[in-house]
């Protein structure tokens, strides 16, 4: 998975917590042992990590695959 | 995976095995191949397999006497394949055979006696090898007595272009010979002083032949002799004289001069050819002459049917997916589970076997690629390398049916012990909960000594996950059960507990519940199907046993049903959900369903849930055998809806509570959410495709909604939460409406991110 997972448009979300505007951050993705820095969107306050629906059903899913049959 | 047993395995698959013209022709010329070849006007092609295989290619394409023919299999409708006609059509426009490549000389030293065709053909083979060949011939020319067959069966030039691979050679040829010594044919051992090996053809020899057809062997040590009844026969005597140089080399080499002899020469094809269904055609007819022309040929050659036997890939989807046939699967997936480093490509290929049993009932040799499926998943999860989302959704869905939420074992009410207990089966309990009950109360009236209630799951999703340990575990579950009802016989209404129990517990009695419901003693009327005549398909995982097919039957015969085979006996297939390829490759699960629905165009009538739902999912008609007992006859029986999976847990889990208060009087456990969430038609199929639970999404809200842990959309008022439960991350956009939750969408990821 590339550094830039997330989508460059800033999302349509605030964090419900924090009531803070995401922002683009560097966070910790891991899977079956591997763990690789992605850049996503985060909440700057307590960092709740925002995973949009084509990630998760795109690229995610497709690197989720591909270290399934590491 | 155990390397003798992947062998054993390879080995049991005959689809690789030679066809039965090959077979039959003692030299094993593919005549498959050079048939193949000819259809598609290859006839340079056709010619260099013959070539490769008969060392004097274009004499036996003239002369041959053919023992391939009476062999193929294309003669089971119509005539044989003419397949010397073929060869000769290949020597004919096939040009030049292509020139031998001189060898590089061995300095041993080889005398042939006799220059007919095993002696030429001795000699051509022991050249070819390296040797130093001298052939003797006591007549006038070499081949002598092909000479007189005329132009028109065996041209000069034939013969002239065959015997230039002599000169080629260098073999020094004498004819009008004599031996070197007159008496060594009496005393063979004579000639060892001048020559490192010898072959007498048949009639050079003037002692009793030798008995050693395998290898010709004489008494004396390097001296080789042929047999008088092989020259009767051109192939024959080529053969012998194939064999000759065989024995030589090897005598030479200080070889085994009988080792790996076994397939010499003809023998009987093991290649299975199923020629049912073939259509009848005589063979092309020469119109001029003796011999075809192009088209002729490529017409006589595109008869061959061609041998192979594929029974298994014809009739299943899953073998026929991935283009090959079981002995190369067996390989990729052997290849698969030794890779250490880098990707296995072919888990899904192994996740994705149905398990029925439907290749080993169509294969003459009986091959099982369940067993080579479940013992590379096995293997997989001994090793930690079986992929999580593999199984994951449907060991869960297992895992709630241990649980306390459905599992449950009591004697009747009223009774201290059991004769009998009733044990439905998940699929049931999930799909017709209210058949369960109704059945449960037919049996309490009708059979006699107290018939207690077993829900629980026979652990099988586990081992056909290949998860052993959990499938084990699952076992004891279901033992302990049964021992806490002191034992009693079981009836069941699903196929695979029948199977999985008569496999796995064999101590345990346990008969199919359809010989136990009988209609004439029910409450009410049974309900009208929409047709009386229905298609009859037997779940997979009773394939082939009459107590459990037979007795379905019987029971529909009393309903007054007409029954429709789909197939022969014990040749039924998979609805795609077996060996859990629903949730690996649901693709595959609905190409499997679909062509089973496509059989026949009447209602299907099956007695295993999951199968009536999956024929219900692809939107074709079905009905389940209790629907014809126990349903409101006012809906329409082969019309009703796959529940899907959300609904099947929510069933199973009802029908505990139901029944602990309708049967033993005591409050139902089941705590109706206090979070009501409003999910529109196409949100309920977009959680089924995702495989994300009601109950997920119902999980996700309540986490977010008591923690504030969500996102936001100021400009739509939406929120989208997340939660993360057993390994999986779920995502749910909602809104909120009054009291309640409307769900927009709902997604997952197995990764953690934070």
């Amino acid at each position: 998975m590339s550094t830039t997972a997330g989508s460059p448009q800033t999302p349509p979300y605030i964090c419900g917590k924090c009531k803070q505007a995401l922002v683009l951050g560097r966070v910790m993705a891991s899977y079956l042992g591997s763990e690789f820095p992605v850049e996503l969107w985060k909440c700057p306050g307590c960092g709740k990590v925002f995973v949009p629906e084509p990630l998760a059903t795109g690229k995610m899913l497709r690197v989720e695959q591909a270290l399934e049959d590491k | 995976m155990d390397r003798e047993q992947v062998k054993r395995w390879e080995a049991q698959c005959i689809q690789e095995q030679p066809p039965a013209c090959t077979t039959g022709c003692p030299l094993h010329v593919n005549a498959r191949q050079l048939v193949e070849c000819v259809s598609r006007g290859d006839f340079k092609g056709g010619l260099a397999i013959l070539a490769g295989a008969v060392p004097l290619p274009l004499i036996i394409a003239h002369i041959c006497d053919h023992p391939c023919q009476t062999h193929c299999r294309r003669s089971d409708a119509g005539d044989a394949i003419e397949i010397n006609a073929l060869e000769k059509a290949c020597a004919e426009f096939g040009g030049t055979v292509s020139p031998m490549r001189v060898p590089s000389p061995k300095n041993r030293k080889v005398l042939v006696a006799g220059g007919e065709l095993s002696g030429v053909s001795a000699a051509l083979l022991l050249a070819q090898k390296g040797y130093e060949v001298e052939l003797f011939e006591s007549g006038p020319a070499l081949l002598g007595s092909l000479r007189g067959l005329g132009e028109s069966r065996l041209p000069e030039q034939v013969i002239a272009a065959d015997l230039e691979a002599l000169t080629l050679l260098g073999v020094k040829v004498q004819c009008n010979a004599t031996l070197p010594f007159p008496e060594c044919s009496t005393e063979p051992a004579s000639l060892l002083s001048d020559y490192d090996s010898v072959f007498f053809e048949a009639r050079m020899w003037a002692l009793p032949n030798p008995d050693d057809s395998l290898t010709l062997a004489t008494p004396h040590v390097g001296v080789f002799a042929g047999n008088a009844r092989q020259e009767q026969s051109p192939i024959l005597a080529v053969y012998e004289g194939s064999v000759a140089a065989i024995s030589v080399d090897r005598f030479l080499q200080g070889a085994s001069l009988e080792a790996g002899r076994d397939n010499q020469g003809a023998y009987a094809s093991r290649l299975y050819v199923n020629t049912k269904g073939l259509t009848v055609s005589p063979a092309v007819r020469a119109a001029q002459g003796a011999s075809y022309s192009k088209e002729e040929a490529r017409q006589e050659a595109l008869r061959c049917i061609p041998c192979q036997c594929l029974e298994c890939v014809k009739v299943c989807e899953y073998l026929e997916e991935y283009g090959a046939y079981p002995k190369r699967y067996v390989r990729q997936i052997y290849n698969n589970e030794c890779i250490v480093m880098g990707v296995r490509n072919g888990n899904r290929m192994v996740n994705s076997c149905s398990l029925c049993g439907l290749c080993t009932a169509v294969c003459p040799e009986k091959f099982s690629m369940a067993d080579v499926c479940l013992d590379a998943r096995q293997s997989m999860v001994r090793k930690g390398k079986m992929p999580p989302s593999a199984h994951d959704f449907a060991l869960r869905d297992m895992a709630f049916s241990q649980s306390d939420a459905f599992a449950l074992a009591r004697h009747q009410p009223g009774f201290q012990s059991s004769q009998t207990a009733f044990l439905p089966g998940c699929q049931l309990s999930a799909s017709s909960p209210e058949h369960v009950a109704a059945c449960y109360e037919h049996l309490r009236t009708t059979l006699p000594g107290g018939v207690g209630l077993i829900l629980q799951c026979c652990g099988a999703p586990a081992r056909w996950a290949g998860d052993e340990e959990k499938f084990q575990e699952a076992l004891r579950a279901l033992d302990a059960s049964w021992s806490s009802l002191g034992k009693p016989s079981l009836i069941t209404a699903c196929s695979s507990c029948f199977k999985t129990l008569k496999e796995h517990l064999p101590h345990i009695s346990i008969e199919p519940l359809w010989p136990h419901l009988d209609p004439a003693l029910l409450a009410t009327a049974p309900p009208e199907p929409a047709s009386r005549t229905l298609a009859i398909h037997d779940p997979c995982s009773t394939r082939g046993v009459h107590e459990v097919e037979d007795s379905a039957r019987a029971l529909l015969g009393k309903l007054g049903i007409d029954v429709v085979e789909l197939n022969e006996p014990g040749l039924t297939t998979c609805c795609g959900y077996g060996g859990l390829t629903l949730f690996v490759n649901p693709a595959l699960a609905d190409k499997t369903v679909s062509r089973r629905a496509k059989q026949s165009d009447v209602d299907y009538v099956t007695y295993c849930a999951m199968c009536r739902d999956r024929f219900a999912h692809q939107g074709k008609r079905a009905i389940h055998i209790l629907d014809l007992v126990f349903a409101d006859g006012s809906t329409d029986l082969a019309a009703r809806p796959d529940p899907g999976f959300s609904k099947r847990q929510d069933n199973r889990a009802r029908l505990k509570a139901r029944l602990l208060s309708e049967v033993w009087g005591e409050e139902g456990s089941i705590v109706e959410p206090s979070l009501k969430l409003q999910i529109s038609e196409d949100i309920r199929l977009l959680l089924e495709r995702r495989m994300i639970l009601i109950e997920d999404v119902r999980r996700t809200i309540e986490y977010a909604e008591s923690t504030g842990d969500k996102l936001e959309n100021p400009t739509t008022g939406r929120s989208l939460a997340s939660f993360r439960s057993a390994c999986v991350t779920y995502w749910v956009e909602y809104s909120v409406i009054g009291d309640e939750f409307l769900v927009h969408d709902s997604y997952f990821h197995r990764m953690e991110v934070r």
